[in-house]
């Protein structure tokens, strides 16, 4: 820990020096507003610190450290060309409050991002702020309820979301204030209609849908499900988390979703970062976009570009400035670098590497949907659970094999579920390692239970108790525990 | 192979078809249905090579004017300060930036100590019992802070002195909105909340009082008496900091802050046209449950060893789902870990030291202006300050970018009352002869 490293005397930072006179703190500000107890932040020389978070960094492993098939996460290659854009001087030290004429560069590339996204969804309005995934969803359906509102149509209180989705989906309509309904499955992985006609009605503000679903599963009947929502006076929209499995080849807005986000550090390659920043912009059609966030990003007529506080429909600000710049900048740098074609062929190589996968793996693994996937699959670990072994006990022997597992538990309908999302940018030999580790796994659960059981064996740490971290919550580093160890 | 991002070979795909049992990837697609497929080219720029496409980049990047280029004294929420070079090559190694979220705690030890440092250092600096590990930014922890205190407190309105940023304010009304929670704003007395109307607003039914400190105006609020108005009426008390601010100013824990929210960005992270920043969280040990936001905590292996692990998630959407506390799911993670490496490399003095430049060096020029016979506004100041001018601030500033300085924030834009006013912020990084010069070019607009 950091803290332990700490010295008292060294430090790592080389401040300008004060060419001021320096006056007596005391005679500027209210002594009862200066600080008596410093914080105890770490003193450790330049040298100690790069070796303190080398380590740290040594103990993480990212896409760079090898195969991450995440599944809903989508961990594909993220280009360094993107890192070298986002760091430009011109970019990295534009401040947001500037003139508009003193922001040209910056307003350009989001303007232009706009437009490549209206594109990519065929929605007509886009904006860039949302500062991820779930902030995009909430916006939407304040949008939505907007929308509702403007119509004198105060009793839309209910979101319908899938089983299968994710749980920010639920989450986004609560504090957007619905309620949430769910909508059933049926036993091919898709929304089943007749709960969804059953479950829709006066009370309808909107559906979220991802397509492909959590389950890597095209929604064969988006259209009637689409009409079914509409009919009643509801709006659809598209959870844009699963958009690498389509693009080019059907748009959200063709399918008829009135609102949608899209994940730029997921399809786009904004890196994931430990958690986060992402980049979350929303698209709309076009008699929802009085009401999108303020400001918006517009062209003037003569090719400059200005920022349009004047939004009187708004739902108003919903994030500081515009959005996470640095992210999406990244992203439009990457979609510039592929170009239409170059997208439409990043689906079809990652639709077909998890098909490959899927296909590979069936005969070990019990497959629950026997149809094609898109960008990702689930498979069930419940063949294996007769053994004595569950998936959670599959994915860490995973790691000694050097893969990051796949996401499991979840979707949270079905058994003992593995999501593997490949992506596009692995190789095929990349993928025939990772099956025939899970392969392998599966016979050392038939053949040695235990070896399983109590892997990994080779990480830095073993199975930690996370019954106790949330028992007695320790979320701090506690200084006196040095004084206690001395 | 076609892109050198796809690697994929016609070999490849050919036996990856095979072994799928089909002849063409477009039978993956078959289950679109027909009507709604997309059948034409993209509405897209044509790809570029990697030198070309940087190459136009490079240029685009060039026409904004940037603290390299013009000397700045640009604040209002986001600043121009010293990044220690480590910070970025920390950040820069892809261990770090190409993981997803610690879900798997033992190849995500690293990033899980790092986020356990994080909120340590928040901690300290707010003199709070526990941080979490990020939020988007200032603005929205701020927000999330009073949607909290309506649920902790099971109250509907909040009250919000009108001395927080604006754009958190707006971004306050927007997330209370969704909740239907009723936001009060409370007006200043000069640069300073107005004590009498903040208690006025404030009663029984009052989930939060929210003030900044230092405020936008600069000025440093007497949380003292704020503190009293919210806790008399069984009200949170909230506070959004700048933490290099208050690594020499009386933290708000010692003034018995409830929740402490703000933005890091002033450790570590560049402007970069106002995100991605980072978002803090910090709070009482009695809050900790109903926090928003990943929070990493310390446990042990099978072994014994020290490991760390994300916590209490039992708060969190992907487990409760719509009874979550907040639907946050990606944070800033990354940017988190650029503050840390800032902090510590400042370290205790460094951070105090920082802290005392910004104010010398901002005395000083309130002085310069003061003696050059400007209105300057009243209030003890960190960093910022405002000042009257004679004409339209952006106006003024768009001349003053022709003379190679990044003018201050337009006041215009939060009222009529603040025409012709700019909020003047003066980092470490001016030199005396920066802030000599700013004065004497701003004598042909005094007021």
């Amino acid at each position: 820990m950091i803290f332990e490293r700490s010295t008292e005397d060294r430090f790592a930072y080389s401040l300008p020096d004060l060419e001021v006179e320096r006056e007596e703190l005391a005679d500027i500000i209210d002594s009862k507003f200066l600080r008596r107890t410093e914080a105890e932040l770490p003193e450790i020389s330049e040298l100690d610190l790069i070796r303190h978070y080398t380590e740290l960094s040594n103990k993480n492993y990212g896409v760079d450290s090898g195969f991450y098939p995440l599944g809903s996460c989508t961990m594909k290659y993220n280009p360094k060309m993107n890192e070298k854009v986002a760091r430009l001087p011109g970019f990295a030290n534009s401040h947001p409050l500037q003139n508009d004429k003193a922001n040209q560069g910056s307003l350009e590339i989001a303007y232009d991002m706009q437009e490549h996204l209206k594109a990519l969804t065929g929605m007509d309005e886009i904006t860039l702020q949302p500062a991820a995934g779930a902030q995009g969803e909430w916006t939407s359906l304040l949008i939505i309820k907007a929308f509702h509102q403007a119509n004198g149509d105060y009793d839309r209180t209910e979101v319908i979301v899938p089983d299968s989705a994710h749980g920010t989906n639920p989450s986004s309509a609560k504090v957007a204030g619905f309620d949430v309904v769910t909508v059933k499955s049926n036993d091919r992985g898709l929304v089943d209609i007749d709960h969804l006609k059953s479950v829709t009605g006066e009370k309808t503000a909107a559906i979220m849908l991802t397509n492909p679903n959590t389950l890597g599963l095209f929604e064969e009947d988006i259209i009637e499900i689409r009409d079914i929502i509409h009919e009643a006076g509801g709006k659809i929209y598209y959870d844009g988390a699963n958009l690498n499995a389509i693009m080019a080849k059907v748009r959200p807005g063709d399918m008829g979703f009135d609102a949608v986000h899209l994940n730029l550090h997921k399809t786009f390659t904004g890196p994931h970062g430990g958690g986060g920043p992402g980049s979350g912009p929303i698209g709309v059609k076009s008699e929802l976009a009085k009401f999108l966030p303020k400001p918006m990003i517009v062209k003037n007529d003569d090719d400059s570009y200005k920022v349009e506080h004047n939004v009187p429909d708004s739902i108003g600000r919903i994030k500081p400035f515009f959005g996470n710049f640095g992210i999406f900048l990244r992203a439009y740098t990457y979609i510039r670098t592929m170009g239409p074609d170059g997208l439409e062929e990043v689906s079809e190589n990652a639709v077909l590497n998890a098909n490959y996968v899927m296909r590979r793996l069936e005969g070990t693994y019990e497959l629950p949907y026997q149809q094609h996937c898109k960008h990702e699959f689930v498979i069930s670990g419940s063949r294996q659970k007769k053994m004595g072994v569950r998936t959670m006990d599959i994915a860490k022997r995973l790691l000694d094999y050097g893969y990051h597992p796949p996401t499991i538990y979840f979707p949270l309908n079905v058994e003992e579920c593995m999501m593997i999302e490949p992506t596009e940018t692995e190789s095929k030999e990349t993928l025939d390692g990772f099956v025939d580790a899970l392969i392998q796994i599966s016979k050392e659960a038939e053949k040695e239970p235990d070896t399983v059981l109590e892997a990994p064996y080779t990480t830095v740490v073993s199975r930690l108790d996370e019954t106790q971290a949330a028992r007695k919550p320790v979320l701090r580093f506690q200084h006196e525990n040095i004084v206690d160890e001395k | 192979m076609s892109h050198r991002y796809l690697p994929l070979t016609e070999k490849d795909k050919k036996e990856m078809l095979d072994t799928i049992g089909i002849s063409d990837i477009s039978e993956l697609f078959g289950d679109i249905p027909e009507k709604v497929r997309f059948n034409g080219e993209l509405n897209l720029k044509p790809q570029k090579s990697e030198t070309a496409l940087l190459r136009e980049l490079t240029r685009i990047s060039s026409k904004n004017i940037t603290t390299d280029t013009h000397v700045s004294f640009l604040g209002a929420g986001v600043y121009d300060h010293y990044i220690p070079t480590v910070v970025d090559h920390v950040i820069s190694r892809s261990e770090f930036y190409t993981a997803y979220t610690p879900y798997q705690p033992e190849v995500s030890q690293g990033e899980l100590q790092a986020i356990f440092e994080f909120q340590t250092l928040i901690s300290e600096m707010t003199a709070m019992d526990v941080a979490n590990s990020s939020m988007y930014d200032g603005p929205t922890a701020f927000a999330e802070a009073a949607t909290m205190a309506a649920s902790q407190t099971k109250k509907k309105k909040v009250v919000v002195s009108k001395g927080v940023h604006y754009q958190a304010i707006e971004v306050l009304k927007t997330y209370c909105k969704g909740q239907d929670i009723e936001v009060v704003e409370v007006d200043l007395d000069g640069t300073y909340t107005d004590i009498e109307k903040l208690d006025a607003a404030s009663d029984e039914d009052t989930a939060a009082v929210m003030v900044q400190y230092p405020n936008f105006l600069g000025s440093i609020e007497d949380l003292e008496e704020i503190e009293k108005i919210a806790h008399k009426h069984k009200a949170l008390f909230v506070v959004n900091s700048n933490p290099l601010a208050i690594s020499i100013l009386t933290p708000p824990g010692e003034f018995n802050a409830d929740v402490v929210t703000g933005d890091t960005q002033v450790f570590g992270i560049p402007t970069q046209f106002g995100g991605p920043h980072c978002g803090y969280f910090a709070a009482t040990k009695k809050l900790m449950r109903k926090m928003p936001g990943r929070l990493v905590g310390q446990t042990q292996d099978d072994e014994g060893n020290r490991g760390f692990v994300l916590t209490l998630q039992a708060r969190e959407q992907h487990i409760r789902r719509d009874k979550a506390t907040s639907n946050i799911c990606s944070n800033q993670a990354l940017n988190a870990l650029a503050s840390s490496v800032a902090m510590s490399a400042l370290g205790k003095k460094g951070a105090v030291e920082m802290a005392e430049h910004n104010i010398q060096n901002t005395n000083y020029m309130k002085k310069q202006l003061k003696s050059a016979g400007f209105t300057v506004s009243d209030g003890q100041s960190f960093n910022e300050f405002a000042v009257k001018l004679s004409k339209d601030i952006d106006e003024i500033n768009d001349t003053l970018y022709d003379d190679g300085f990044i003018g201050g924030f337009n006041l215009a834009h939060l009222g009529d009352s603040y025409k012709h006013h700019m909020l003047i912020a003066v980092t470490e990084l001016r030199t005396k002869d920066e802030i000599d010069s700013f004065v004497e070019r701003l004598g042909e607009y005094h007021a």
